[in-house]
């Protein structure tokens, strides 16, 4: 039987980040669209960084969880336009992310505040941090250091 | 040369460009000055190299010859790179790298602002992604001029030392062939002359908050993007970059 695409969708839900294991690829916004061609699901996926090595780890980690659930015919597009903007991060995304401890993104140009004891009182110590998508900050108050997902 | 001949090697050199670039930076992962400059330049040249990935893609698929874009990275000598003589020069001091960096993603960031607008919609989607993540490129490079041309007596002279050593290569960039008329002419690729104020402008913010001198000549280096003659250290740091292929041809893992 051919699951239908919401079906496919919650599926997707529970495929994590490789990088940010506390949201998931659909969290992320990086699943572009879910289709049936004949017999086989087309998914389109869009890097986050063009130069993210996470993205082929994400493009197994998708068809693996679906060939768990018996789709046995994936194909993964890569599809960069328009260009994955952290606008598509999903409000359940954000909030995981505080709570694991990375600042959301904020289109000021910086974290609103530390994901740790939640003060604005926060220093930028690096531009680049971690990983591609990150920023790293530091907290004047609890001075606690902290990643921040960069507004892109 | 036909369309699809200018549009390879239009494509060549903004893939040859980030590629050079991004191994140039690469080559400081484990040896930059602080722990923080260390992650950013390997994930600028991370972007750098993802960017290529898309740009030198797009150039084997307009070719149509089979060759993918490790094909082009890995197998090719250096008269059929086509990137600018600045992306190949030495690393130097880190402020010396920076200074490149900047006079490059100042020119990268325009450059990706008007083909982000071109005609072609591949080339339009690339130059659309890589912007994001040169605003960033920029946006560090400058700020880092800055800090370091407006710094101490040492590291002033260092960096005013890096410019006048690098500015004979900016002019380069700005330099339109025939490959850069075809592409202009086709609605790909902007008009350099009017890319080149913009540039100015730009670079011109930075080096006064720098408190650096800008170099009074326009005497420009050329020959990396015609491909004509390259400095003698893309030579060396394809044998580098190549290694692996050259030893062990057509190793995959």
């Amino acid at each position: 039987m051919t699951p239908d695409l919401p079906t496919v969708w919650r599926w997707l839900e529970d495929v994590p980040d490789p990088e940010i294991p506390v949201i998931s690829v659909v969290d992320l916004g990086i699943v572009r669209d879910v289709a049936w061609d004949g017999d086989t699901l087309d998914v389109a996926v869009t890097p986050t960084y063009s130069g993210c090595p996470a993205t082929s780890v994400i493009a197994m980690d998708i068809e693996t969880a679906l060939y768990d659930r018996g789709v046995r015919n994936v194909r993964i597009r890569t599809r960069i336009a328009p260009p994955w903007t952290t606008d598509w991060l999903s409000a359940k995304g954000r909030a995981k992310l505080r709570e694991y401890g990375i600042a959301p993104p904020s289109p000021a140009g910086g974290p609103e505040a530390c994901p740790q004891c939640g003060s604005a009182n926060v220093t930028r110590v690096s531009q680049f941090g971690s990983t591609p998508c990150k920023a790293h900050w530091r907290c004047d108050d609890c001075l606690e250091p902290f990643d921040y997902f960069k507004c892109i | 040369m036909s369309g699809q001949g200018a549009l390879f090697e239009y494509l060549l050199r903004l893939g040859d460009n980030t590629l050079i670039l991004g191994h140039r930076v690469s080559e400081w992962c484990g040896h930059a000055p602080v722990l923080e400059e260390d992650i950013a330049l390997a994930n600028t040249a991370l972007d750098l190299i993802g960017q290529t990935q898309m740009w030198l893609g797009l150039a084997g698929e307009v070719e149509a010859d089979g060759r993918t874009a490790d094909d082009l990275a890995m197998l090719r000598d250096v008269w059929d790179f086509r990137n600018v003589l600045l992306v190949e020069q030495p690393n130097g001091n880190f402020g010396q790298t920076m200074m490149r960096q900047m006079l490059f993603d100042a020119f990268h960031f325009e450059l990706l602002s008007d083909l982000a607008g071109a005609g072609d919609d591949r080339i339009a989607a690339v130059a659309a992604k890589a912007l994001k993540e040169v605003t960033y490129h920029f946006d560090r490079s400058s700020e880092t001029v800055i800090g370091l041309g407006d710094g101490t007596e040492e590291s002033h002279a260092r960096m005013q030392a890096a410019l006048d050593l690098l500015w004979p290569y900016v002019g380069e960039m700005f330099t339109p062939d025939d490959i850069d008329a075809a592409m202009f002419e086709a609605g790909v690729a902007p008009d350099l002359r009017l890319l080149r104020a913009r540039f100015d402008s730009r670079v011109d913010r930075v080096l006064k908050d720098a408190t650096l001198a800008r170099p009074d000549s326009s005497y420009a280096q050329t020959g990396g993007k015609t491909g004509f003659r390259h400095s003698e250290h893309l030579g060396h740091l394809l044998t580098q970059m190549q290694w692996l292929q050259r030893a062990y041809p057509g190793a995959v893992w």
